[in-house]
């Protein structure tokens, strides 16, 4: 009697815990559904207000953490073979010597990494070598620094105006925001960096001394973002100034097809990328406010070169028939200390050359790679993690390839080590240029004799050049990047035996230091 | 505790001697019960659980991890002739309720875990499906391009014509 009533209630107890075990997943399933469905409610609440003035991505955070999250993941510290970021990134120079020789008189020959994430950008700068053993332009802060209000701030003074943390909060004033790009493009590195640091940045109604007066900021929220609308915008003088450029020549632009109706249009007014360009094209548009060819020194305005079209030789057609507004003298980048040669110092022109692409062709653009779509919970955004594709390929890639990921990264490995191995060729050629170019010249050949080899020479370096500094390794368009390298290994070679046929008929004894070398 | 449990247990009847013999413990237990069930039910009605019997495109992103294909879906080619099960589920009467029974599970799975891929990729066993849904509205079209014999191996529909479904997200 005793054990059957126990074991009743021990049957009882065994079958309470199976119904609360049930229970429990079935309200751990109940509390899911609810969650998601919050998700699903996509809420915005605009909790701080953001203004002209806001370069501090702090405040922007406060309203859109997911995207701030994001952004700020661009100090992390994860690797690609080819270009991405590193807490002290290798230097290029130890890993390719010839770049010592291809920027020899340059300050690129002294200090030259791998680039890190967008919230290193200002800081990195401040401490290069380039920049802190050498005399730089203010101009290289229109890309490193959140440098619009400074600049609009400058405009404003110089027009008259009384600049209060509120007037410049009020709009982008672009008339202003232009005006004061020229002023100070051309003035010494440190003298905008000290008007960088005097311009409010909108965390609090800043006075006299508070630290939010002072603190500068790195490409931010604001430089791509219209603060009311959160619209996708442009900001940036000199993108702004070259593509109006651009829509004025007739270099075709299947890639770009607002560029193609504002000229159908015979539109009076210059191009304005803010007004005619889509959102698609935005999206591409404010990565190009920097990653781009450039003239970045004092010499004259911040330029990007894009009167001819956007083709490596329409670039190089450009600063051909350019001089310097003040002494008139033809344009070049720097002296090449071993030949003399006057030559152009390539930057990083992925704009161009994604332009050039397959990818660019189809519709595609940088963000989409770059900052693709995800998920955060039922919200759709566009990561603001802005990386390598190859560190994630899934959303990078796959939304629009249907194959693996393995397959997709050996793809791409392909393209960028054939690209890598042509690289090495151009520059093996360009190193033998460069020694041939010595001995002619060693050799007493004629500064009018040599004319012809060192517009040979500046050809082959500005390739050679524009492909190893751009951060694609090849991959923005594969073939144009083969073909560009093709023609530096020519010019190269072509200049190298003009060097030896001069030098060895300059060198009258016929005992020619080739032999020697 | 014990005292509560009644001292005989043979003859259990509805009167209230009964329900004493029926015991606390066992009380206890029937409201327990009684709470999953109803909790149960409730949660099945708040997460639309019946609509998964339904053929409506709307039960397809009660999870939203499907929404941008529903967005694109209805602006392609198909969206006034077929619905998403009429390309993703078998059309023979087994299949079909197989195919739903098993990519139900593992869908709910993979979205309660959130341990999927974004953007997600169809499995090979879905993908036959589709194939096999193509081919069975449009066989008549295109039997000449079919294999000669049922089952042979054949080039995919959506491998060329992407974007009948959803391919524009």
């Amino acid at each position: 009697m005793e054990s059957k009533k126990s074991r009743g209630f021990g049957l009882l107890m065994v079958l309470t815990t199976l119904v609360a075990m049930a229970t429990v997943g079935v309200v751990a399933v109940l509390v899911s559904i609810f969650e998601r469905k919050q998700e699903a409610r996509k809420p915005f609440v605009r909790l701080v207000e953001v203004n002209e003035v806001s370069t501090d991505p702090e405040p922007w955070g406060v309203n859109f953490p997911l995207q701030y999250e994001g952004y700020l993941r661009t100090a992390d510290t994860e690797r690609t073979e080819y270009g991405g970021n590193h807490a002290f990134t290798p230097s290029k120079l130890e890993q390719d010597p010839w770049l010592k020789r291809l920027y020899d008189g340059y300050a690129f020959s002294v200090d030259y990494r791998e680039a890190r994430g967008h919230a290193f950008m200002l800081h990195d700068q401040e401490v290069t070598k380039r920049v802190t053993d050498f005399k730089q332009s203010g101009a290289c802060l229109h890309c490193h620094a959140s440098i619009i209000p400074t600049y609009r701030r400058i405009g404003l003074e110089q027009a008259g105006e009384e600049v209060s943390e509120a007037k410049l909060a009020e709009g982008f004033y672009q008339e202003a925001v232009m005006a004061g790009f020229r002023a100070v493009s051309r003035k010494p590195y440190e003298e905008v960096h000290a008007e960088l640091l005097r311009t409010y940045d909108g965390v609090t109604e800043a006075s006299e001394g508070d630290p939010h007066m002072g603190s500068a900021h790195p490409v931010s929220c604001i430089d791509c973002h219209d603060p009311d609308t959160m619209k996708i915008r442009v900001t940036r003088p000199g993108f702004i100034d070259g593509i109006a450029k651009l829509a004025r020549s007739d270099d075709p632009v299947p890639h770009l097809p607002s560029i193609q109706k504002w000229r159908d249009s015979g539109s009076e007014t210059p191009y304005d990328p803010n007004t005619d360009a889509s959102r698609q094209e935005l999206r591409s548009f404010v990565c190009g406010q920097c990653h781009v060819e450039y003239y970045c020194a004092n010499k004259m305005t911040l330029t990007f070169p894009w009167g001819n079209g956007l083709k490596v030789e329409d670039l190089e057609q450009e600063w051909d028939e350019t001089e310097f507004p003040d002494d008139g003298g033809e344009f070049y980048d720097f002296v090449h200390k071993e030949t003399g040669t006057k030559v152009y110092k390539a930057q990083h022109p992925e704009f161009e050359l994604w332009s050039q692409g397959i990818h660019a062709r189809a519709g595609v653009s940088c963000s989409d790679c770059h900052m693709p779509y995800e998920k955060q919970g039922a919200t759709k955004v566009s990561s603001h993690w802005v990386r390598s594709p190859m560190l994630n390929i899934n959303k990078a890639c796959q939304t629009c390839h249907n194959v693996s990921e393995t397959e997709l990264q050996a793809r791409v490995d392909t393209i960028q080590d054939r690209t890598r191995a042509l690289i090495d060729r151009a520059a093996v050629a360009m190193t033998e240029m460069l020694d041939a170019i010595v001995m002619a010249q060693e050799n007493g050949v004629t500064e009018a004799q040599l004319k012809p080899i060192r517009d040979l020479q500046r050809k082959a370096m500005w390739r050679l050049d524009y492909i190893s500094s751009e951060n694609s390794k090849g991959f923005h368009a594969d073939q144009e990047a083969a073909r560009i390298l093709g023609e530096s290994i020519d010019y190269s070679r072509q200049a190298q035996a003009a060097a030896y046929k001069l030098g060895w008929k300059a060198n009258e004894s016929g005992s020619n230091k080739v032999a020697t070398k | 505790m014990e005292p509560s449990i009644p001292q005989s247990s043979e003859n259990a009847t509805k009167s209230p001697a009964g329900w004493r013999r029926f015991g606390r413990v066992s009380l206890f237990f029937v409201v327990l019960v009684g709470m999953l069930v109803g909790l149960g039910t409730f949660t099945f009605g708040y997460g639309k659980g019946a609509s998964y019997m339904s053929s409506d495109p709307v039960m397809c992103i009660n999870c939203h991890a499907m929404q941008s294909h529903f967005d694109s879906w209805q602006h392609s080619s198909h969206h006034h002739v077929a619905v998403c099960n009429d390309c993703h589920l078998p059309h023979d009467a087994i299949g079909k309720w197989v195919t739903k029974a098993d990519n139900g599970f593992f869908h709910s799975l993979a979205f309660t875990l959130g341990n999927y891929k974004d953007p997600i990729q169809i499995k090979p066993r879905n993908k036959r499906v589709t194939q096999s849904t193509c081919v069975d509205c449009h066989s008549d079209f295109v039997h000449s391009m079919l294999p000669a014999v049922k089952g042979e191996d054949m080039q995919s529909c959506v491998h060329c014509h992407a974007d009948v479904g959803h391919a524009q997200r």
